[in-house]
């Protein structure tokens, strides 16, 4: 009989994981160092040994070639769930990614789906080297065919990872790997999880909305925390989704609050704030008492690691927008 | 610019002279070139390899390949003249690599898959994939008209050699379905790749032998060497022969005479019987020639001489198979006829069918981005659909 657990973000996509392989024995995994290893995170840890190396596929150390055979998996009736080492290490499969994997559909008018995974642990605040603190999103948002979509709590992780491997579209599926062995939540997995596709609010409020999805939802609920002992009630919402994105609770709040910061950890120049900044620009241009701001990385390199929490948005960078965006 | 192999590594630390081991990269086919049928149409012995059309009658397969190359040539004849016409935007011609497509093709079971890149017309014809189909991706109405489970032959992918790595996944999953090895012949399966030498110096490419070689996946890599990737020669890509590539990577290779039917069907019969097997796989070089330019937008005059045409002109694939017909009383005039009468009737036939093919609907372009409409694009269809309606009646 199941029962609430208490599990960090790396136990829950594990438990995800394997619970998605029991339930479809179509489901193989497939990566660098998955296997024996578990993954340098440990999200794979433990499921070789009690699938085998049939399902749980370690690979060759070749990006392009872990998704380029994934599609031939998926063609062949396989949901292959592959795992990209660190997000700085996508850009070899980008173009079996984009040029592939997203219009595979398109181009054969429906008859071949794409039900593949792929994992990308992403975002900064792990002291890393180059390339390994990246956040990609809005390079695969940009293109159609591909889904994509960030857990920022381990509750999220169980259920989003088996959601996504239920779907038949590719799904980009980023976890923030500075989450993964940072805080437990109480799982319960006889629950009902929301829609994958789905925008949530996480904590309510009145004047100004702050949106965030992966890694900086954490740091947007800590903002909300510090901006209620100084009075001010900020509406928290954790996006989920960022291709689709799932707009009507963002409307819905903002033609409240009238406000609203967005922050990632990506480059602010064109990345998803741009977008929601639009969109929300053409449906509440009425509601709106101030610009949409943006707060996310500088348009710079990642740089290292010793200054990454100065580049990286954090609570006092959130608050200052909302300082900013009151003032108007 | 450009060291012989030669003057690197002979005689010292690095080892044995490359041209030595390797021999020249390119000498028209070279000593180890399998051939079974010269362009004189004379069939000869390979220690190697063997003309085997296990329960059929050997004749009727020679006049089976024949119709097959003289059908596959008239399609490419066909979609060449169509694109002057203005009929289809594009054509990738095959002219000159009949053979190769012809007896890598025949050489399949029902239960193989193949993975094509944008000229695999003699291949697709083997399939049974309606030639009109083609048409439609180089017309502009979709970009893959037909079902790639009916066949068991994939889209045509565009970008150089990525369909190398597809075709190395497919075959995992065969393994996995348990459809390798069992020593059934009606089930155990394999998996195709057919590429060019332009696209041997992708990373896909290499990544696919990489990985085909890791899990001993059963996938024939076959590539035609038509010796010219667009303008650039076969020289650019490679200091050696591809065939010889394929050890490094840990599996066979072998050089086949493209423009030999019996050769190039008999070598990928055996390729894929290996994989079929469990055995792994192969990489087999079709050393052939692009007779036609790259596309129908390309102008080979630029940058090759019209003496290799005239040199490869000897070598058609389809003469000496004529030859070795008529030479040993296999084919009549009326057999010849008959060919000739079904290629018109196919020539027509693609011509009307062309013309007729219907443009899709704008709005169709939303259809099947993802496996079910998603909010954000219904929104946008819609909008796109009242835009259009507003101009009823205007235009």
């Amino acid at each position: 009989m199941a029962q609430t657990q208490k599990v960090t973000l790396a136990k829950a996509l594990n438990m995800g994981l394997r619970k998605a392989m029991e339930d479809d024995p179509k489901v193989v995994l497939m990566g660098e160092d998955i296997g024996k290893l578990g993954g340098v995170f440990r999200i794979t840890d433990g499921l070789q040994k009690d699938f085998g190396e049939d399902r749980v596929i370690d690979s060759p150390l070749a990006e392009s070639g872990i998704v380029g055979t994934a599609v031939g998996l998926a063609m062949r009736g396989y949901r292959p769930v592959v795992e990209i080492q660190f997000d700085g290490f996508v850009y070899p499969a980008y173009d079996q990614i984009v040029c592939q994997v997203a219009k595979i559909q398109f181009r054969s008018q429906g008859k071949l789906k794409m039900p593949m995974v792929i994992r990308i642990p992403f975002g900064g605040g792990i002291g890393a080297v180059e390339h390994h603190s990246e956040s990609p999103e809005a390079q695969f948002a940009h293109t159609p065919g591909l889904k994509v979509v960030a857990c920022s709590n381990p509750v999220d992780g169980y259920w989003m990872i088996q959601q996504a491997i239920a779907s038949d579209d590719p799904v980009i599926f980023l976890e923030p790997k500075r989450q993964y062995h940072a805080d437990k939540a109480d799982l319960d997995d006889t629950a009902t999880p929301e829609p994958l596709f789905t925008s949530r609010v996480v904590r309510a409020g009145s004047d100004v909305t702050v949106l965030a999805y992966g890694p900086t939802v954490k740091t947007a609920l800590k903002a909300a925390e510090a901006a209620a002992g100084e009075g001010r009630s900020l509406e928290v919402i954790d996006l989920r989704t960022l291709s689709p994105l799932d707009m009507a609770p963002v409307y819905e709040s903002v033609r409240r609050t009238g406000r609203v910061v967005v922050t990632h950890e990506a480059h602010v120049n064109l990345g998803m704030g741009a977008e929601l900044a639009a969109r929300i620009a053409e449906e509440c241009f009425y509601s709106l008492e101030a610009p949409v701001l943006r707060v996310g990385a500088f348009d710079t390199p990642y740089p290292p690691s010793r200054i990454e929490e100065d580049y990286l948005p954090d609570l006092d960078r959130v608050l200052d927008a909302v300082d900013r965006s009151m003032g108007f | 610019m450009t060291q012989r192999s030669s003057e690197v590594g002979a005689g010292d630390g690095f080892g044995p002279d490359l041209a030595e081991v390797f021999g020249p990269s390119q000498q028209d086919g070279g000593p180890e070139l399998v051939q079974l049928l010269t362009p004189e149409g004379e069939r000869v012995d390979h220690p190697g390899f063997r003309f085997d059309t296990e329960e059929r009658a050997e004749d009727e397969v020679i006049r089976g390949f024949y119709r097959d190359m003289v059908l596959t040539r008239r399609i490419d004849v066909e979609a060449t003249a169509l694109q002057r016409h203005g009929e289809l935007g594009i054509w990738a011609q095959l002219l000159g690599q009949e053979a190769a497509q012809v007896g890598a093709g025949r050489a399949l079971r029902p239960q193989d898959f193949v993975f094509p890149t944008y000229r695999e017309h003699g291949v697709a014809w083997c399939r049974g994939v309606d030639p009109l189909d083609l048409l439609g991706l180089f017309r502009g109405v979709d970009q893959g008209g037909w079902d790639p489970d009916d066949k068991n032959f994939g889209l045509y992918t565009i970008v150089i050699g990525a369909q190398t790595l597809h075709a190395t996944g497919y075959a995992m999953g065969m393994q996995r379905d348990g459809v390798v090895g069992t020593g059934d012949p009606d089930r155990d399966a394999a998996v195709i790749a057919h590429f060019g030498d332009g696209a041997s110096s992708q990373g896909d490419v290499n990544e696919a032998f990489v990985f085909a070689a890791s899990y001993n996946a059963p996938v024939v890599f076959f590539c035609q060497n038509n010796q010219w990737a667009i303008s650039e020669p076969f020289e650019r890509q490679s200091r050696i022969p591809l065939y010889q590539r394929a050890l490094g990577f840990g599996f066979p290779g072998v050089r086949v005479d493209g423009n030999d039917v019996l050769a190039t069907y008999a070598v990928t019969q055996a390729a894929l019987q290996r994989a079929r097997e469990g055995q792994g796989p192969t990489f087999v070089e079709a050393y052939t020639y692009r007779m036609g330019a790259h596309t129908t937008t390309d102008d080979p005059t630029r940058y090759r001489l019209s003496d290799d045409l005239e040199r490869w002109k000897l070598k058609d694939p389809i003469a000496r198979v004529e030859a070795y017909l008529r030479r040993n009383g296999l084919a009549d005039d009326d057999f010849f006829g008959a060919v000739q009468a079904e290629a018109d009737d196919l020539g027509v036939r693609l011509r009307e069918g062309c013309r007729a093919l219907p443009d899709p609907s704008p709005l169709s372009i939303f259809d099947h981005v993802y496996a079910e409409l998603t909010e954000e694009l219904e929104v946008q269809r819609d909008g796109f659909a009242a835009y259009l309606e507003s101009f009823e009646g205007v235009r």
